[in-house]
């Protein structure tokens, strides 16, 4: 027994030592690729663009709280994080950091003190960032107004709520090193793959994760269950991968939250639609731009089971399709049209809806129960929105709807069942 | 042969044209559907119903709700996830909107209660209660209870679950509005039974049918209430 064990160790120990011998260097130093956006040469200007495009504030503030001065809950399998101050408040907030201190925080993922950050805060993407733009977000930070607000302790479930474990997180999970610019690609390219991957962080939720919260290392962002939504793929065109959008569209999309052309449809909800009214909207459209090149470019990678020739046509039992399609005319008929063709742009159609077609069916369950309206935004002011339906239909009667919707009109996913309507009943909206 | 042909082809068209005319339009009454789906149709609410009617209140009564939402001053989640991401120019459409409605009161449900808890609730409501130094209702919510625009809510026409509700908020504190919050310091003042003979009286009571809001206050109101400053603010 104990040979085995220590046989077994040994090999850990030769594993360990050969991942650490051929990890990627740290690369920290080098520009980042050019923007063509006019941006100034002020430091705290170009810092506050930045600071808009990274989304930092929605995070780093609570609803009705001061701007920056932290404590927003972010609910995640571990527990729930709280976000920290970083206004210039010497004891509450960074006052005491200096540039350096800062660029540690984004890039190596650890705090003045050597403190080693969760990922929640995604250092996993900023790392990308160039040491210039980070001088700049440091330097745009300094000049808000100082908020008192002290930190609340993050309430995490064990083991996670030991940071001790976070070296073997990062061990296995995160290697520093800025972007990289890829000379096989255009200058807007890597532009656009600088800010996706880096500042813009989208693959902390559209990224696929293990148990442990680490990226799958897969080929792009494949989707990723968090904050109580589905987080599409950006890499399958049968979700919300862009690939066979043109890049006028994807930039529409991301300015407005919303767009219904003859060539493409889709609406934001849940957290992205908080990320195009507090950021996306805001940005520079040469920047929006390059993004927009950057996805569309990214490579195809459908999920076996969600390729065309894979589908399964499902047959729903009579009782259950006689209830859905009665429930359906009832109560979504009138705007949605009898056969899910959509009345636009007041409603979307269903029939052949990326939305409504995707495995994971949480993001049209939760839009029957609560509803909502896309981002006000000033390419669509007055959005139109979609009823709750969480205190007139019980989980059953919308699992019916939903089957009904998810099997009709040439649609084909996979029918739900009561307990999955009920699973995202109570749990905090977005 | 022909004409059984051509009158199903008319009727088909007939049927269309109706379904056209059914569809949804590009309309500020398509705009509002996720608000009706609780608070009613026109939003008139019920009688029963927790969620309040909204029809015919001042429009800068609504505008200041919808803030409150925005900015965590009043916790309904399913509220401030509709009003979260909108601009200020489109939270006060949809304000309007709703002010702008005038659509009929149902009848007031009749009090299950003793007289002396009404009699209380009256004279708080017209009287206020001196020794508590709490001013009557209608010194700004209106003589007859109807609301002052463009931000002094009616107090009739809601249900008592709601007011009850509304009140209890504010002595704790979970109901906020626009500082100075003047209804937090008016209902520290008041003793539990005493917010309850108020609901119970305002909930008895029938609606005018010409409840439309007071234009003006017809004496200044005795507390300072930055909703009512707020209210007033163009977007």
């Amino acid at each position: 027994m104990k040979k085995v064990l220590g046989v077994g160790a040994l090999l850990i120990l030769v594993v360990l030592i050969g991942v650490y011998w051929f990890r990627a260097p740290d690369r920290q130093t080098g520009d980042a690729p050019v923007s063509t956006a006019a941006s100034s040469e002020d430091p705290v200007a170009r810092g506050r663009e930045l600071v808009v495009l990274g989304d930092c504030k929605s995070c780093h503030t609570a609803r009705g709280g001061a701007a920056f001065a932290g404590g927003r809950p972010i609910p995640t399998p571990f527990g729930t994080f709280y976000s920290p101050n970083i206004t210039p408040d010497a004891e509450a907030g960074l006052g005491g950091w200096n540039a350096t201190d800062f660029w540690h925080a984004l890039h190596n993922g650890y705090s003045k003190d050597g403190t080693l950050l969760y990922p929640t805060f995604p250092y996993t993407n900023y790392t990308r960032i160039s040491r210039s733009d980070s001088d700049a977000i440091y330097a745009y930070l300094r000049t808000i107004p100082a908020a008192a607000r002290a930190n609340r302790r993050h309430e995490l479930k064990f083991p996670y709520n030991h940071r001790s474990l976070l070296a073997a997180w990062r061990w296995l999970y995160f290697r520093p090193g800025v972007y990289e610019p890829d000379a096989t690609h255009d200058a807007e390219w890597n532009r656009g793959a600088y800010l996706v991957q880096g500042l813009a962080h989208c693959s902390a939720c559209h990224e696929t994760r293990n148990a442990l919260g680490g990226a799958q290392a897969q080929a792009g962002p494949s989707g990723g269950l968090v904050l109580d939504w589905y987080a599409p793929s950006l890499t399958s065109p049968l979700e919300a991968g862009l690939q066979n959008w043109s890049t006028s569209d994807i930039l529409m999309l991301l300015k407005t939250g919303w767009i219904s052309s003859a060539t493409a449809k889709a609406s934001t909800v849940g957290p992205m639609a908080e990320v195009v009214g507090e950021s996306l909207q805001y940005v520079p459209e040469p920047e929006l731009h390059a993004m927009a090149v950057y996805l569309k470019a990214l490579p195809t990678n459908t999920p076996p089971g969600d390729s065309e020739a894979a589908k399964v046509k499902y047959e729903l039992p009579p009782p259950v399709l006689a209830a859905g399609k009665d429930l359906y005319e009832k109560h979504c008929a009138d705007c949605h049209g009898r056969d899910g063709e959509g009345h636009e742009p007041q409603a979307p159609p269903l029939a052949g809806n990326r939305a409504v077609n995707m495995t994971a069916a949480v993001n049209p369950i939760r839009m029957i129960l609560f509803g909502g309206y896309s981002p006000g935004t000033a390419g669509n002011p007055r959005p139109f929105g979609m009823p709750p339906y969480s205190l007139t239909l019980s989980d059953e009667e919308i699992a019916e709807i939903l089957d009904y919707i998810r099997t009709s009109w040439g649609n084909a996913a996979a029918p739900i069942v009561g307990e999955d309507v009920s699973a995202n009943r109570g749990s905090p909206l977005w | 042969m022909k004409s059984p042909v051509v009158l199903l082809l008319l009727l088909a068209a007939l049927a269309r044209a109706a379904c056209a005319a059914d569809a949804p339009q590009d309309s500020i009454e398509q705009r509002v559907k996720p608000c009706t789906s609780c608070h009613g149709n026109e939003g008139r609410a019920t009688r029963e119903g927790y969620f309040p009617r909204i029809a015919g209140k001042p429009s800068g009564y609504l505008f200041n709700q919808l803030l409150n939402f925005r900015a965590g001053r009043r916790h309904f989640p399913i509220m401030t996830y509709m009003a979260q991401l909108q601009t200020d120019t489109y939270l006060r459409e949809l304000a309007d909107y709703f002010a702008g409605l005038r659509v009929p009161y149902a009848p007031p449900n009749p009090p299950n209660t003793t007289a002396a808890v009404l009699d209380r609730g009256q004279q708080l409501v017209k009287e206020g209660d001196q020794a508590l130094n709490v001013p009557a209702c209608n010194a700004c919510h209106g003589r007859r209870l109807v609301g002052v625009a463009p931000a002094v809510p009616g107090l009739l026409g809601v249900s008592q679950d709601y007011l009850t509700a509304q009140l209890g908020a504010w002595r704790t504190g979970i109901r906020a509005a626009a500082a100075p919050d003047c209804m937090h310091e008016l209902v520290q003042r008041m003793r539990p039974d005493d917010l309850n003979a108020a609901t119970t009286w305002l909930a008895s009571q029938a609606v005018p049918d010409d409840a439309q809001p007071e234009t003006a206050f017809e004496n200044p109101p005795p507390l300072e209430c930055g909703s009512i400053e707020q209210g007033s603010r163009a977007p």
